[in-house]
């Protein structure tokens, strides 16, 4: 079974935790532009929105080098080896959940590995099992 | 399959090398340039200099300066200083903007004897440069059939013989990819630029630039495909150009600015994502979208540029080819191109030829290819289509020039100038598929009459002349070329703008450098004299500047933004002409704004001018279009949209044709049609600030900085 970030984003309060953890984790930084799950402040219901990949794998077919990959466990990844910084798949996805930053030659995306679910102090990200296509 | 790759490998034996430090490249740029001399082996690096770039930018504006600087005003295109010129630009080669990949071919021309270019897709011009050459220039003849090996992640070239047959490209593509990958993940970064018999056989000789697919694992091959550039690289005796680069970033062009070039790229892929499938539908379809509109519109060459539409055209429909095309996952023919208009039919089995029975991987067929071997020879069969395009590709022959020679035997067959006797027993009337595939097969092995027909319009109409007595204005009326050049495939009879846009040209009759026929005949946009010259100032400086930084056109305005409704002047892409100069600022560090977009282009495209005007053309005669290209040339013609003419003579041309012949009314249409496209042409001269005979005057060319000493006196000979 594949796991996901689920979320239930009436519970969140815009701490920020989630996206400092994915920051200084893969980056070394604490950036919130630079976290695979980003967290806008208001939706039209009022609830903040947050933005994290849902490993639908969209952005695997338009790779045109085929740096993006799906694992043995489902989780959609890119390999920055393989990557020529195209973004094409920044264009595709969805959810607008492939990030890119001006600082960074290759895209970035959520890979499942809960680390910010751990810190949010109002469970409002959670690790989901979900059925794969 | 002929050789293996083991065979084949031990068979290379290395004729001259040369090894070097692969120069870095610095904002789109490497600073070097390589020239190679069949003659005599000669392999040397040469400056890019500050005046280059600044003058000529790079891409097509640096194979005229190369060319201008290789050959005299008397040099023929089979002579060995002769040079083929290839070349992407400051651009070209990063993967962020959509359409950024193209290469420039540059050379002198058979079929024109004048300068040619032509922008072709696939990795060569990216994987060269990156290699650490901005230009590579081919002089000389070698006395073998040699293949020229620039293996950038060694820093060494050769120039090597080996036991490769160089008669299909598609062979001779994947047998080199096998043997110069070190490995199967290498193969994506190697690239060959080949031909094959045709281009022996024919003055109308393609090139084929590859990109190894990864998904279909096989090299897919790009056209070079106008002017016969593949017959001048086979009078070169050159078998195969090969690039081999393994390091392809982001980063590779390294850039300014790199931040810029990725928010406008990131920008224009989502904006693909959501909408092309309403509009263009260019991922699915590519330039084949355009068969059902151009037909609804009357504007798909039928039989010769006869007609416009043909109820039949529903057989070779959009639909019909999307249908065809077996991989409708986004395709492009260089990494990072969202727009992904290449396709491709894939295990299409062959029934005819050398490789009947085949399976092969067909790239296409584009609209051009399936307008030109299909409606325009009268042929609604789809299978057909791309069965004619596979063998046009492999044999390396130009499948615009080849639909329109094609069409052009059709209709003189059907009218007695040629007969079964002549074609050597081709029934060639319009829809005879099998003796069009025939004929395809005779260019490219060059038998029968296809040695006739391979030598393209121009040469056809004299030899039907001098041989056979045919009534020469005639087919002159019908003979669809200009400067030697055959038409590409749009009906313009009904938009002047377009049929300035055909045959004023530099190279001929070629739709990427002005295509107006919607803004003109369906928008209505150019009413006036001074609209339609305005245009045809405007696209065709802006469609220059494709080719001078290594850019597609397609993603110009192939996709739409939403901020064009608003747009003051919606036909120019407001939005996606600034992405243009933000990513050019982005790539050079430099800041040009959009009219200095206009300046670069108009440097360049009057020095092409002039380059004409010094191998003895480009003057207002050889702006002359076939009449078959202004209006209806036979009665037949008139008759089928009789009351479209007749209105126009009526509102128009003043003249009530109640109770005219057809004869007499064809004869006014003329005069009235024709008058217009001279007075088309003194105001399109004026614009462009040439004389009326279509030379730059000598104050434009100072104003535009291109007064180098030996163009004024190029001008100076002719004013």
């Amino acid at each position: 079974m594949l796991k996901i970030v689920e979320k239930n984003e009436k519970e969140c309060t815009l701490c920020g935790a989630c996206e400092t953890t994915c920051s200084t984790f893969y980056f070394k930084e604490d950036d919130r532009l630079k976290s695979s799950i980003q967290v806008l402040e208001a939706s039209e219901n009022g609830d903040p929105v947050i933005n994290v990949c849902n490993q639908c794998g969209n952005c695997i077919d338009v790779c045109p080098v085929e740096a993006i990959k799906r694992t043995g466990k489902g989780t959609v990844v890119i390999s920055k080896k393989a990557c020529v910084g195209c973004f094409n798949c920044v264009g595709v996805c969805p959810t607008d959940t492939m990030y890119w930053h001006e600082d960074l030659t290759e895209p970035f995306k959520c890979i499942s590995c809960s680390r910010c679910t751990k810190e949010c102090p109002t469970e409002a990200i959670f690790m989901e099992e979900v059925a794969t296509n | 399959m002929g050789i293996t790759t083991e065979e084949l490998r031990a068979s290379r034996k290395v004729l001259a090398e040369f090894d070097y430090e692969p120069a870095e490249i610095e904002k789109g740029y490497s600073g070097k340039s390589l020239y190679i001399n069949l003659t005599d082996l000669t392999i040397k690096p040469k400056d890019i200099t500050e005046q280059m770039k600044e003058i000529f930018i790079g891409g097509k504006g640096f194979g005229l300066w190369y060319l201008w600087n290789a050959v005299k005003p008397s040099t023929k295109w089979s002579d060995p200083e002769n040079e083929i010129v290839i070349s992407s630009g400051p651009i070209g080669g990063i993967t962020q903007y959509p359409g950024s990949g193209k290469s420039l071919v540059v050379t002198l021309s058979p079929l024109t004897n004048s300068v040619m270019d032509s922008n072709v897709g696939g990795y060569f011009g990216p994987y060269l440069k990156f290699s650490g050459w901005d230009a590579l220039e081919v002089q000389g003849k070698a006395d073998q059939d040699v293949v020229v090996f620039i293996d950038g992640d060694r820093g060494k070239i050769t120039i090597e013989k080996m036991e490769l047959d160089p008669g299909a490209s598609h062979l001779v593509s994947e047998q080199l990819t096998d043997m110069f990958a070190e490995s199967e993940k290498d193969k994506k970064n190697i690239s060959i630029v080949s031909t094959g018999s045709g281009a022996d056989n024919t003055l109308i000789g393609l090139l084929n630039f590859s990109f190894y697919d990864l998904r279909r694992k096989a090299p897919r091959l790009k056209q070079a495909g106008r002017g016969g550039i593949g017959t001048v690289f086979r009078e070169k005796n050159l078998a195969a150009l090969v690039v081999r680069y393994s390091s392809l970033s982001g980063r590779s062009n390294n850039p300014a600015d790199p931040s810029t070039i990725a928010k406008t790229g990131v920008k224009l892929a989502r904006e693909i994502n959501k909408f092309d499938d309403e509009q263009f539908r260019m991922r699915q379809i590519g330039t084949a979208n355009l068969m059902t509109p151009m037909n609804d519109y009357d504007l798909l060459p039928v039989n010769n540029f006869k007609f416009g539409s043909h109820e039949d055209a529903v057989k070779i429909s959009s639909d019909v080819l999307r249908s065809k095309f077996t991989q409708n996952m986004p395709d492009g023919c260089w990494v990072g191109c969202a727009l992904s208009c290449c396709k491709a039919v894939d295990n299409f089995e062959l029934k005819t030829g050398p490789f009947k029975g085949d399976k092969v991987i067909v790239d296409g067929p584009e609209y051009e290819t399936a307008a030109g071997l299909g409606s325009n020879c009268g042929i609604f069969d789809p299978d057909h289509i791309i069965e004619a395009n596979f063998y046009c590709d492999t044999y390396g022959i130009d499948t615009i020039s080849t639909g329109t020679i094609t069409a052009f035997a059709m209709e003189c067959y059907e009218n007695g100038v040629i007969n079964k006797e002549i074609t050597g027993g081709l029934e060639l009337s319009f829809g005879s598929a099998d003796a069009a595939m025939e004929l395809i097969h005779q260019m490219g092995q060059g038998r029968g009459f296809g040695k006739i027909a391979g030598l393209g319009v121009r040469r056809m109409k004299h030899f039907f002349v001098d041989e056979y007595g045919a009534d020469e204005a005639f087919l002159e009326d019908i003979g669809m070329e200009n400067k030697g050049l055959e038409y590409s495939q749009y009906q313009a009879k009904e938009s002047l703008a377009q049929q300035g846009g055909y045959a004023m040209t530099n190279k001929g009759p070629q739709h990427d450098e002005a295509w107006l026929i919607f803004m003109d005949m369906v928008n209505k946009q150019l009413p006036t004299f001074e609209k339609k010259a305005e245009a045809l100032h405007y696209f065709p400086m802006f469609r220059t500047w494709f080719g001078l930084m290594g850019l597609c056109k397609l993603p110009w305005n192939d996709i739409i933004p939403e901020s064009n409704k608003d747009a003051d002047r919606p036909e120019l892409i407001p939005e996606h002409v600034q992405n243009y100069v933000d990513i050019f600022n982005a790539v050079t560090g430099k800041q040009i704004d959009k009219d200095e977009m206009i300046r670069q282009s108009e440097r360049v495209y009057n020095f092409q001018r002039v380059f004409n005007l010094r191998l003895g053309f480009g003057t207002r005669e050889h702006d002359a279009a076939p009449y078959r290209a202004l209006g209806p040339v036979t009665e037949e013609e008139y008759e089928s949209r009789a009351e479209r003419y007749d209105n126009q003579l009526r509102d128009d041309v003043g003249i009530n044709p109640e109770g005219m012949s057809t004869a007499d009314k064809v004869k006014k249409m003329r005069e009235y049609r024709e008058s217009r496209y001279e007075q088309l042409i003194d105001v399109v001269y004026k614009r462009r600030g040439w004389t009326t005979n279509g030379i730059p005057t000598i104050g434009h060319l100072c104003e535009l900085g291109i007064d180098f000493p030996e163009v004024i006196e190029t001008v100076k000979n002719k004013l």
